[in-house]
């Protein structure tokens, strides 16, 4: 059995004359979850479209469980769950219909697999006569899940599964992936939020189509070598204003209520940025040292390509 | 099979739930029919009228009577004078006056001519020419009648029994073009909008991801509405013959062979409507506009394609419904049989093998994204 899941080398895809994927190469061992980080229009949906044989890739190559995504697309499509970014129920069918539905087409009944999605069916359950289009946006994305398994794909795709969801659903929505993985599941995620990179194996910083970085959360929060300084006062605004003039500042981005400042290499030392700001006239800063987030690492990267890890 | 079975069930919920849906399959038909059978009829009742008699002789007032007693028209007022009838028809208290010459008896039977002016409201004017040539056909029948034999001459060459007849073929024929209309309707607008929601919703994603292939979509989609059109086809017919008296003069089970291959016809419309469309909006206005205007108005069920100026003659030749018309009023009203008929047939059975093609070769089992209409979208098998 073939030890890798995905295996991408150099694809590239472009619609009219916008570069959707750009030479992106990255792979997903089997049993792991691999989340493709970036915001909004970076290729994700391109790129997951692609893996699931829904779409041909430009140029390059994509193998999904050992299989080509172009010659067999047909044997492929039986093995993988896809769940797209958009909401892909039927709003006007119950959400036992939807279930039963996406199961008999996939040639398998709810009950068979059952064991599958029972930790996350049991949540809708309560709701299971209610019309899909009726659910919160949380109950969706979860029944979408179910869809998505219940044939026991071995491996799911699932694109912004959490987009437009509230914090608590992220959260058991993520208890659940982790639990899929642990059966063994194979699960390549794309995601905006930063939050949820941590909890993959593996994780790829994508922006405009290019991967900038593949590695496990924890590399990529470590290979990041340059002094962070978290500052917090009560004059947030003109706090920022101020902190873009400090003459060692790398880059300053407010992040909730600290504002995150990346020093040059020798500035790290919260003393030089702190008697900087008093005097600016800022009465009573916060400066603390700080420990540098996917975030803070994908920001860096975005804003400055060239220092790629 | 299960998956194609499964496929169907859900369709069907999606028809039954959806009261829009609902509406047009089974409250059109009937209100159509309704609408042309009754509304749009060019039969006449109880039509006002006026008369001015300049004579009023025995003979005047036999017209009058006659006339009066005819359930298409009403006697609303007697005029004394000329200057009474514009003001009477201008007011829209009748819709005819009846001038009666002076001496009217006497020039009849001495030179078995006398005239009678039949004046109409013609601010509607296929009402008017009805209306005259209602009245001319009485007034004529009795004046056929009345006649002496020894004068010949009062015998008018013109038959008025013959408008009559013509009008009541048009009454006859609503029932062929309502049929093309409503099946071209569901068949074609209603399964090309049912197709597009699946792109338009994202379902489509997940259904091109499952092992159901293209053809399984597409019939699955199709199925119900086949079922539904015929069900409606055959009520179209009931209804034909239980309301309006229509009898289907020839085989009945030819006639719903030829309503089949005609929604069959629809269908692949419909499809290749879907497939060249991303959207239900889009999708609605091209099945209005290039399907049911011209099956209502190219088709010859309205106005009859001799008529039309030659370039939309040529048209016309495209026009399935027109193939359909011509096939259910052979079968219907004249009880023509297929040896009369192949030829039409023929035609639509070729036009459904040729939109389906169509419609084959641009189906795309994989998605296309509104970026890239072209190239690298096209269907690329392996």
């Amino acid at each position: 059995m073939e030890d890798r899941a995905v295996i991408v080398q150099s694809l590239s895809k472009t619609f009219d004359k916008v570069r959707a994927l750009h030479e992106v190469s990255f792979e997903v061992s089997r049993g792991e979850i691999f989340g493709m980080i970036g915001p909004d229009g970076a290729g994700k949906t391109t790129l997951f479209r692609i893996l699931s044989t829904l779409m041909l890739p430009g140029s390059g190559q994509a193998e999904v469980l050992g299989t080509d995504v172009v010659k067999n697309y047909r044997k492929l499509r039986k093995r993988i769950g896809y769940m797209p970014g958009r909401f892909s129920l039927y709003p006007d069918l119950t959400v036992r219909e939807n279930l039963e539905f996406y199961a008999t087409i996939f040639g398998t009944t709810p009950a068979e697999n059952y064991h599958l999605i029972r930790d996350i069916y049991i949540q809708i359950e309560p709701f299971s006569k209610r019309r899909a289009g009726a659910l919160s946006g949380g109950m969706k994305q979860k029944l979408a899940l179910c869809c998505a398994l219940i044939h026991k794909p071995d491996l799911l795709i699932l694109d912004e599964p959490t987009t437009g969801v509230d914090a608590v659903s992220r959260k058991e929505f993520w208890e659940m992936l982790l639990k899929l993985k642990q059966g063994g599941m194979s699960i390549l995620v794309s995601t905006p939020y930063m939050d949820e990179a941590a909890q993959c194996d593996n994780i790829a910083l994508i922006q405009e189509g290019r991967i900038l970085v593949t590695a496990a959360p924890h590399e990529v929060t470590a290979s990041f070598s340059l002094p962070l300084l978290g500052v917090r006062s009560n004059a947030p605004w003109l706090l920022l204003n101020d902190l873009r003039q400090w003459p060692y500042a790398e880059s300053v981005q407010p992040f909730g209520e600290f504002i995150h400042v990346i020093a040059q290499p020798g500035h790290g030392e919260p003393q030089a940025l702190l008697s900087f700001l008093k005097e600016k006239g800022h009465p009573d800063p916060e400066v603390r040292v700080l420990q540098a987030g996917i975030e803070d690492c994908f920001m860096h990267l975005m804003g400055a390509p060239s220092h790629a890890i | 099979m299960k998956r194609f079975g499964g496929f169907i069930i859900k369709e069907f919920l999606h028809i039954f739930r959806d009261k829009r849906t609902l509406l047009i399959l089974f409250g059109m038909p009937v209100a159509q029919m309704m609408l042309f059978g009754y509304v749009i009829t060019n039969e006449i009742r109880e039509v006002r009228f006026a008369v001015l008699d300049h004579s009023h002789d025995q003979n005047t007032r036999d017209i009058v009577d006659r006339i009066t007693a005819s359930s298409y028209f009403r006697l609303e007022t007697v005029l004394s004078s000329d200057e009474e009838i514009a003001g009477c028809l201008r007011e829209g208290k009748v819709k005819m006056v009846l001038v009666f010459d002076r001496d009217f008896a006497s020039n009849m039977e001495r030179e078995g001519k006398a005239s009678v002016h039949v004046i109409t409201d013609a601010s509607e004017a296929n009402t008017a020419s009805i209306i005259y040539s209602y009245a001319a056909g009485i007034i004529q029948d009795y004046s056929r009648k009345s006649a002496a034999p020894a004068s010949p001459s009062s015998q008018l060459t013109i038959s008025p029994r013959m408008m009559y007849n013509e009008n009541l073929e048009g009454v006859y024929m609503f029932v062929p073009g309502t049929m093309a209309m409503i099946l071209m309707l569901i068949s074609a607008l209603l399964t090309s909008i049912s197709i597009v929601r699946e792109k338009e919703q994202g379902t489509m994603e997940v259904l091109l991801v499952s092992p159901l292939k293209p053809v399984q979509i597409i019939l699955g989609k199709v199925t119900p509405y086949v079922v539904l059109s015929l069900i409606n086809a055959v009520s179209i017919i009931a209804l034909g013959y239980f309301v309006f008296g229509l009898p289907v003069a020839g085989s009945l089970l030819l006639l719903i062979a030829e309503c089949m291959l005609f929604i069959m016809t629809a269908l692949s419309l419909g499809i290749l409507i879907s497939t060249a469309t991303s959207s239900q909006q889009t999708a609605m206005m091209i099945s209005m506009l290039a399907l049911l205007l011209p099956t209502i108005l190219l088709s010859g069920f309205i106005y009859p394609i001799e008529n039309m100026p030659q370039f939309l003659q040529w048209l016309s030749v495209i026009m399935p419904p027109k193939y359909f018309i011509i096939i259910v009023k052979n079968v219907m009203l004249k009880g023509t049989g297929l040896e009369y008929v192949w030829k039409e047939t023929l035609i639509l059975a070729g036009m459904t093998l040729f939109f389906l093609g169509l419609s084959a070769r641009k189906f795309k089992v994989r998605i296309d994204v509104k970026t890239g209409r072209k190239g690298p979208f096209k269907r690329k098998e392996p």
